[in-house]
């Protein structure tokens, strides 16, 4: 799960890591109330979404009066952003965090993630801050310092001197970033987080270590010991259909095609996916009904497919093993009636009275074509590619 | 032969009581398996069918022999009942549990180092010898007892699909595992991939792989390296969009990394046969493995 720049540095304060003064505005008299009560300009309106690169696309502005404040606000309120993380679609701006500008002297990097490979939790620190550090890691791997931590130990004193030297920053502000460090940490560890990120993290002529911007992304298999984090979520930055699909529990993400489809199980839907490529046609969506599969949840996948307007087409395959093939293809039919099916489907099932199953979708009287193996099922969506 | 589990596998099922522990138990005993035991806190004593249950694992072991764990646990206590089967010293412990925390698994992975017990999963559908044992959630009868292939795969149904068109080829198993779909997951493609080298029933290997994280590109390192037998290799996701989780914890496109592209590229520079139409896989297995 994601969360706002302006929750993550709420977060922040409360692990003692330092942030600009700012508040968090929904409309533009927030945005001057909050502005009045920070005072002194210059002062930085920053878009909040759920995507990265919002100071390239536009989403971040400093500004030296009201004046100018207002007339940023007003434009930036209801805006489409389109950074390199949300796709052509963009983002609604629904929120501006109004922050205080800082004297920057220089912008270093400063990450806690969890490292696949080696099965440890890093501590990441770069000296080109303020950059995609993706970019940094491919182009100049040299910039990045990565200590590595022993989940079973935790976080100990050398890991973070390791990582303060290496920045090379004089001796006071080695205090403060070890400080910044431990705080991060803990967040990571405390929270159940997949990612905690400052990106940049400023030095100011003043000589202070400033979270200039913040990142927090949550495992979402902790989130259940996190009743509190759970309310930070924003269900206005995600799909709409991607949140209806999750109240069924349905794991859904939409994508731009037009061949809808409906499998169970992670793997072989997004093999499904593949396949709807091969054939010609493209995948409408990704729509994982679990390993089981049951005919309530192909009607709620039927619903939210069907909601989709570019669907021109539906393809359900179930490798069902044990589950029974005539009792959800009975399911699949009910389902198909009650919610008005207006698309051909193909729906492949593997299981238990397999062949029963097809003879029921057969004798439906709806547009279901059975397919008995994926080869087939491919036939058949070509087919309907070319319709 | 075959991989990590075979006929004397003498399985313990932690959280047997369960709707899910009830209902898989049964079709493992169906299949063959030797379920000698059943561990769920506070209903030590009871029987689930006619396996004795047990408050803990070190009791269960003492009593009955188990060697090896199979976990029903819900996600909340499940990285706890790994590390109780740690602590019993397990030869295998097989856990099926879908949602642990990653941090969880993170702690049990470490803890984990330089012990002879071998975890596969968590999030996976088990592990089965076809004709011996089934340690799982897999449907047995798709499977085709006797080798010469060895399946090890990412995923639950895509591994079904798989070994489901091998056995219609008239193409046996000697082992296939789920290896899980999370970001930390106790057994590698390269654990496996190393067994089955040295196994002297399985003659030919097909990995089953999917977006995220870089196994894929380590096993096609590995392969090129060590592997005489000849490996079959199938990629899922080319058409995942970045950023995204597609349903397994794991399977997630960061930035260029753990694309599917990336995977089968590497798997091809390595020598390895990749297939790339799912509805064929089997047709490709028969005339790779020339079987």
């Amino acid at each position: 799960m994601k969360i706002h720049e302006y929750q993550a540095k709420e977060i922040f304060r409360k692990f003692n890591i330092p942030t600009p003064k700012g508040k968090v505005a929904f409309s533009k008299e927030e945005a001057v109330a909050a502005a009045k009560e920070l005072g002194k300009f210059p002062m930085v309106v920053k878009a909040q979404v759920h995507a990265g690169g919002r100071g390239k696309a536009g989403g971040v502005k400093l500004v030296k009066s009201m004046d100018e404040l207002e007339n940023v606000v007003s434009s930036m309120l209801g805006m489409k952003l389109v950074t390199h993380q949300t796709g052509p679609e963009g983002k609604i701006v629904r929120k501006l965090l109004i922050e205080e500008g800082l004297n920057i002297e220089k912008e270093y990097y400063v990450a806690v993630v969890m490292d696949r490979s080696s099965e440890k939790i890093v501590l990441m620190l770069s000296e080109a801050g303020g950059m995609d550090i993706e970019e940094v890691a491919e182009k100049s791997p040299e910039k990045i310092i990565k200590v590595f931590v022993d989940p079973l130990i935790g976080v100990s004193a050398y890991h973070l001197r390791q990582a303060a030297f290496g920045l090379g920053l004089e001796k006071d502000l080695q205090k403060s970033l070890m400080g910044i460090l431990k705080g991060l940490y803990t967040i990571f560890v405390d929270l159940d987080c997949s990612l905690v990120e400052i990106n940049p993290l400023v030095l100011t002529k003043e000589k202070n270590l400033i979270a200039l911007d913040a990142k927090i992304n949550f495992d979402d298999n902790g989130l259940f010991r996190h009743k509190d984090i759970l309310e930070l979520r924003d269900i206005e930055e995600e799909d709409p259909l991607e949140v209806e699909a999750s109240k069924y529990g349905l794991n859904y993400i939409k994508l731009d095609g037009n061949v809808g489809n409906i499998v169970n199980g992670a793997g072989l839907a997004m093999a499904t996916m593949d396949l709807i490529k091969r054939a010609g046609a493209e995948p409408a969506n990704f729509l994982d009904v679990g390993g089981g599969a049951s005919a309530e949840m192909v009607e709620n996948g039927f619903r939210i497919l069907l909601s989709d307007k570019n669907v021109k087409a539906i393809f359900i395959n179930i490798f069902g093993g044990i589950l029974r093939c005539d009792v959800l293809a009975e399911g699949v039919v009910a389902a198909a009636k009650k919610v008005g099916v207006h698309v051909p489907v193909v729906v492949r099932m593997e299981g238990t009275n397999a062949e029963k199953g097809r003879e029921i979708l057969l004798s439906s009287g709806l547009d279901l074509r059975t397919a008995k193996d994926l080869k087939e099922a491919a036939k058949m969506i070509a087919q309907l590619a070319k319709e | 032969m075959s991989i990590f589990v075979n006929k004397d596998t003498r399985v313990v099922v932690q959280g047997i009581t369960g709707n899910e522990g009830q209902f898989h138990t049964r079709q493992c005993i169906n299949y063959g398996t030797n379920v000698v035991a059943g561990v769920t806190p506070g209903k030590g004593g009871m029987y689930m069918d006619n396996v004795p249950v047990f408050n803990t694992v070190k009791e269960a072991k003492e009593k009955t022999g188990a060697n090896c764990s199979l976990i029903f646990v819900p996600p909340p206590f499940a990285a706890d009942a790994i590390l109780e089967a740690i602590d019993a010293e397990m030869d295998v412990i097989v856990a099926i549990t879908e949602g642990i925390p990653a941090l969880d698994m993170l702690k049990v992975k470490n803890y984990l180092r330089g012990k002879k017990t071998r975890l596969i999963g968590p999030n996976c559908p088990g592990i089965i010898t076809p004709g011996e044992c089934k340690v799982g959630i897999m449907p047995g009868h798709i499977h085709k007892p006797g080798g010469p292939i060895g399946v090890v795969s990412r995923s639950g149904t895509l591994t079904y699909e798989v070994v489901h068109q091998l056995t219609n080829m008239g193409i046996g198993q000697s082992t296939c595992l789920g290896i899980g779909g999370d970001p930390i997951i106790g057994t590698t493609f390269i654990d496996v991939l190393e067994a089955f080298e040295k196994d002297k029933d399985t003659q030919g290997v097909v990995m089953v792989g999917e977006i995220g994280g870089d196994a894929e590109e380590r096993a096609a390192e590995f392969i090129k390296k060590n592997m005489k037998k000849p490996v079959i290799g199938f990629i899922a996701g080319l058409t995942a969009p970045p950023g995204r989780r597609m349903g397994h914890a794991g399977a997630i496109i960061s930035g260029k990394s753990g694309t599917a592209e990336g995977k089968i590229k590497a798997l091809k520079e390595a020598g390895i046969a990749v297939c790339e139409d799912l509805g064929s896989f089997g047709e490709f297995a028969k005339e790779v493995f020339k079987l």
